[in-house]
């Protein structure tokens, strides 16, 4: 390929121990804000297919709200918004997680009512005729089905949720692009460095996609 | 059975780990303090070490250690940093941020430490524009929330296209990659970045707009305001802050 440009791959390399200091801040903002999202999903997911109107309408509410606004209007609104009503600061690493788990806790509660909801009635009769509770059932029959079924949309939300981070430069948390902005700010060498941050990106997200891949081949065995 | 759920789990842990293990341990009395990404030679990251230096962070350093609080120093965009002052979610800001009755009434200001102003910079060919009056009709490139932008709009309003960047270095990439004429913001920064990275390629012009000063940026009613203010005088008076005035700006202060 012959391209006729200057690309300076010394400015790439020599930015990359800048950018890597940023890594830990969006391995943690991501995964924190996803385990607590996880379980916010799982709840509000149950809640969500609830024969129970009371139970059902809070959790449509949330899930509508939380899908239908955008991340960074999110974290904007924790991180500055929110201080005025409780009257006190916000730590720019809590505010982000907590976007993160709010965010993604509206996508992943419909992903388990969607998992929960593709397992056939019939399991749930035959569980119920064989003596067990209703609880055993679901936690024993549907469940572990359902789950199963929901692994590649969790790895998906898992990818997105990983790439929102990078909007939480923001509220001034160092992550990847922040580092980004400010090696650029002194370098100009915005070219270069942005196609790293992107290859970083990529490393982090091809690492869960592959890890995802492992865990779906072991469900699939030994069940 | 539990596996997927154990794992995705423990994989989380190891996410939350590999990221607590990156972030260091804060100590008592530690104030967070937040600076901009780049406004040259106030703060700016230092290629070699990563670290942030500057003016700036000299001073901040210095009235650290002699009014007895340890940094622990952030980056943020210009426009949110008084924003997270006057939340509380930051102690401290100092961004060569100029002291204004607008912002005085929302956070509070140590005493001047800088004087400033505004200046137009413009390509190195360019003969067109002298003056502020020179930019109608023209693009001019500045930062979101700065005094300078506050100044265009009074001043020109409708007349010039304002563009609002977010960080420092988007408004001069703008000016070199053809899409501003120029660029109007506080003098020291513009001057430094005629003389270093845009040397040959972009010029000051015209006079200096609106004698400017800068002050450190505090909560308000914050209990660190006189320790900071002590710190400033007597770095002034011992002669410490010549000393990194002269260092950063190749003289003393003219006081």
């Amino acid at each position: 390929m012959d391209v006729n440009f200057q690309f300076d791959w010394q400015a790439a390399f020599a930015s990359l121990p800048h950018l890597v200091a940023g890594i830990p801040y969006t391995l943690l903002i991501s995964f924190g804000g996803l385990a607590i999202g996880f379980f916010i999903g799982i709840f509000f997911g149950l809640l969500r297919i609830s024969p129970v109107a009371w139970l059902r309408w809070p959790a449509i509410v949330y899930i509508e709200i939380f899908r239908g606004t955008p991340v960074l209007v999110q974290v904007l609104f924790i991180f500055y918004g929110l201080p005025q009503l409780l009257g006190g600061p916000i730590n720019a690493l809590v505010a982000g997680i907590a976007a993160i788990a709010v965010n993604s806790g509206a996508y992943i509660s419909e992903i388990v009512r969607g998992g929960v909801q593709s397992i056939e009635r019939g399991q749930r009769e035959a569980g119920l005729s064989l003596g067990l509770s209703r609880v055993q059932t679901f936690r024993d029959i549907i469940w572990p089905q359902a789950f199963r079924r929901m692994i590649p949309s969790l790895g998906n939300q898992g990818i997105i949720s990983i790439k929102d981070t990078s909007l939480f430069s923001v509220i001034g948390v160092g992550e990847l692009v922040r580092q980004g902005q400010i090696y650029i700010a002194t370098t100009f060498t915005a070219l270069e460095v942005y196609l790293m941050v992107a290859l970083l990106y990529l490393a982090i997200t091809l690492s869960l996609s592959i890890a995802l891949r492992m865990l779906e081949r072991k469900g699939l065995v030994g069940q | 059975m539990k596996h997927p759920l154990k794992t995705l789990f423990l994989l989380s842990c190891f996410g939350m780990g590999l990221g607590f293990a990156g972030i260091a341990n804060a100590q008592e009395e530690t104030l967070d303090v937040v600076t901009d990404p780049s406004f040259v030679p106030f703060e700016m990251m230092d290629q070699d070490s990563g670290e942030m230096v500057g003016f700036d962070m000299d001073i901040i350093n210095e009235v650290a250690e002699r009014a007895g609080f340890e940094v622990n120093l952030r980056t943020m965009d210009f426009n949110g940093i008084i924003p997270a002052v006057q939340t509380g979610n930051v102690d401290i800001a100092i961004a060569g941020i100029t002291i204004t009755d607008e912002r005085a009434e929302i956070v509070d200001f140590s005493d001047p430490y800088y004087d400033s102003g505004l200046r137009l910079l413009v390509g190195a060919d360019d003969d067109s524009i002298e003056t502020v009056e020179d930019l109608e009709g023209k693009t001019v490139a500045t930062k979101i929330g700065s005094t300078s932008y506050d100044y265009l709009q009074e001043n020109l309003g409708d007349s010039a296209e304002i563009t609002p960047y977010p960080g420092s270095s988007d408004m001069y990439m703008a000016l070199l990659g053809g899409s501003a004429d120029a660029v109007f913001y506080d003098a020291p920064n513009v001057g430094y970045f005629s003389q270093t990275q845009g040397e040959g390629r972009a010029r000051t012009v015209g006079p200096l707009y609106e004698g400017q000063q800068y002050g450190i940026v505090l909560v308000k009613d914050s209990e660190w305001v006189e320790p900071v203010n002590e710190a400033l005088a007597s770095m002034k008076e011992d002669g410490t802050y010549d000393e990194i005035h002269t260092k950063w700006f190749g003289s003393s202060s003219e006081e």
